[in-house]
């Protein structure tokens, strides 16, 4: 018996075909699927179903712990741990440690940002069956490419492989695993 | 009165309105397609190493080699071999640290707040824009980190535990400055890589393809098993836009944090309440500066003219022209306030600079940055590209000369006349300056030999095939 694939791929030549193919494999029901596209295409998300992304709530999280580290490294170390007068002014003010705080609100933002995407995306990822596909160069290139999922409840090779083709989908394939 | 009906009867409304109609500027000429512009940028990687660069490379190299003997020199003997002295304690060094770092201003703001703006001009010139800020704040850093003369102690700077257990002055803006600008050069490095992600990703897959499985692999490792998938591209591009919002204010706030150094010092001269936006402004200005010196050339020797277009080039002379003059009018403000602010310290100090012992300084200023941006207003200017590209040139002196105006020349005539001086750069400091021209230089065109000068996805994105609708309105 021939291993399970992972998958099955197909290729679309513009971008309204792969969009318009996307909302009938959304309608169809399925849920482990995917784009694979060489630039971000407008309204995709919502052909795919998609949500909206979830990584604003890492870059909040990262703000809000950079501007706290900043307001208390400034209050700690000039005002507790080695508490020194510099040309009369307080040990520690809100006013002169705020613009530390907003740089470290930034960098800290930008690092949860980041990290926030790379987890969400499950990158760092260097293998993946889609990437020992043949089109993927061209999908990264110049043409738009749909997998879905054999894990997917609702795939059956026949049935799966109709839809794609009715769908516009060319030299729909099967993934290796 | 009785007539006035009749002229009312029929009221000056039309049926229906109908705006004239603009088209949109072409972004991608010639309709381009999709792997012509992958073709084109990979090209420039993947082709055989041209003469030219070798030429310009060996010639960064010798130049950059001013900055390693000019530094090497200053660590062996001391601090002393510049040329300040009382009372001009800081000259060439900050002036070319700010004049660096403000240079690297323009490729934030075409990244981050054009983005935010949704100029979509901005994507075939980002890149290099990206990487010209990353190399400028590494040549901005070298100054003030060697200046403080003990550069071995240069990690006192940060809030590090050490045996002296004593902290950093957080009251100071020159420590708010080190926050600043080590967070501008962390901000822009990770911007430009999260930018680079999808094309390493295309370079992984054709070094791939053409049997170059070291370069694949390289590429492959830092594009970190990128695959083109819509679910990534979703975060992705939040994660993109979020990074454009938190730069925008971070772009500003830099050269703010810069202009405190200044600003809040109680120098006259110095102590303006202009000086941040004042400082943003000849940013930008001085940015946009060295991005039409780059690009320029680079257009024209790698044959870019679909890609980067006439419209291209009339937006950024355009904000040449805008930021420009904006900084003249900064220049007339100060002047405003230094007389009707009444304070003859003030007063005086802004008529030594257009009339004292550095006049020269100051008119070479105001030529190169009031005089020379009008001329964008000329369409007929913004056409000829060599006209364009050698005023680009004089934006960049006047603005390094701006920054020698207001460092120098405040600090040479301050309050007491017994405290006066006149302060001249010694050969050192000349060399190490001259150098970081070259340090910049090696490391653009290693950019622009290893590295895709465009964002690939980006340029695609704008052209006219790229929209899922194909010019019919939404469903």
């Amino acid at each position: 018996m021939p291993a399970q694939p992972h998958g099955l791929i197909a290729t679309f030549d513009t971008v309204p075909d792969v969009y318009h193919a996307a909302e009938q494999v959304r309608d169809a029901g399925y849920k482990s699927w995917d784009c694979i596209t060489p630039f971000p295409i407008h309204g995709l998300d919502k052909a795919m179903g998609l949500g909206r992304s979830k990584v604003p709530r890492f870059s909040f999280v990262g703000g809000v712990i950079g501007f706290t580290t900043g307001m208390s490294l400034i209050w700690w170390t000039g005002a507790v741990d080695y508490p020194l007068v510099v040309g009369g002014k307080p040990y520690f003010s809100p006013m002169f440690a705020f613009p530390v705080a907003y740089e470290l609100t930034i960098l800290f933002t930008a690092f949860a940002t980041i990290g926030g995407m790379l987890f969400l995306n499950g990158l760092p990822m260097h293998y993946h069956p889609v990437l020992k596909s043949d089109q993927i160069m061209r999908g990264l290139d110049d043409k738009f490419l749909i997998v879905i999922d054999a894990r997917d409840p609702k795939f059956n090779l026949t049935a799966t492989k109709a839809l794609l083709e009715k769908a516009g989908g060319k030299d729909v394939s099967e993934l290796e695993a | 009165m009785s007539h006035a009906s009749e002229h009312v009867a029929a009221p000056a409304i039309l049926k229906e309105v109908n705006p004239a109609h603009f088209p949109r500027a072409t972004l991608v000429e010639n309709n381009r397609s999709f792997g012509w512009i992958t073709d084109k940028i990979c090209g420039i990687i993947e082709g055989k190493t041209p003469t030219w660069w070798w030429v310009c490379f060996i010639l960064a190299c010798f130049v950059a080699s001013f900055t390693v003997i000019g530094i090497t020199y200053l660590v062996a003997t001391g601090v002393g071999v510049w040329g300040h002295a009382n009372p001009v304690n800081w000259a060439w060094d900050i002036v070319n640290f700010v004049f660096w770092i403000g240079i690297g201003h323009a490729g934030t703001l075409i990244s981050a707040i054009l983005c935010l703006l949704r100029q979509k001009w901005r994507t075939s010139i980002n890149r290099a824009a990206e990487a010209m800020t990353i190399f400028a704040v590494v040549c901005a850093g070298i100054f003030p980190v060697f200046h403080v003369g003990r550069v071995w102690f240069a990690w006192y700077l940060f809030p590090i535990p050490n045996s002296n257990v004593i902290w950093q002055n957080f009251r100071s803006p020159l420590e708010w400055d080190v926050f600043a600008v080590s967070t501008y050069g962390t901000v822009s490095v990770l911007f430009w890589y999260v930018g680079l992600l999808p094309d390493l990703a295309i370079l992984r897959d054709r070094f791939l393809a053409a049997g170059n499985k070291v370069r694949s692999a390289l590429y492959g490792f830092f594009a970190l098993g990128w695959r083109g998938s819509n679910r990534h591209w979703s975060n992705y591009e939040m994660a993109y836009l979020i990074l454009a919002g938190v730069s925008t204010p971070l772009v500003l706030s830099v050269h703010t944090i810069v202009s405190f150094d200044f600003a809040v010092s109680l120098l006259p001269g110095w102590h303006t309440t202009i000086f941040p936006p004042y400082f943003v402004a000849g940013a930008i200005f001085s940015g946009f500066g060295m991005v039409l010196t780059l690009m320029l050339p680079l257009r024209a020797i790698y044959r870019l003219e679909d890609l980067i277009t006439q419209y291209h080039i009339d937006c950024m002379c355009k904000i040449v022209l805008a930021t420009g003059t904006i900084v003249g009018y900064a220049y007339g403000v100060e002047f405003f306030i230094a007389w009707y602010g009444s304070n003859p310290y003030e007063g005086f100090a802004f008529i030594n600079r257009a009339f004292g012992h550095y006049a020269w300084a100051y008119w070479i200023m105001i030529s190169c940055n009031v005089i020379t941006p009008q001329f964008f207003w000329f369409k007929k200017v913004r056409e000829n590209i060599w006209f364009v590209w050698v005023l680009s040139i004089f934006v960049n002196v006047g603005m390094w000369f701006e920054r020698f105006v207001i460092i120098v020349t405040s600090l040479a005539r301050d309050f007491l006349p017994s405290s006066w001086g006149y302060y001249s750069p010694s050969i050192v400091e000349i060399f190490t300056f001259f150098g970081t021209f070259g340090v910049f230089s090696v490391l653009f065109l290693l950019f622009i030999r290893f590295l895709p000068v465009m964002p690939m996805a980006e340029l695609k994105a704008v052209t006219p095939q790229a929209d899922p609708h194909a010019g019919h309105d939404h469903p």
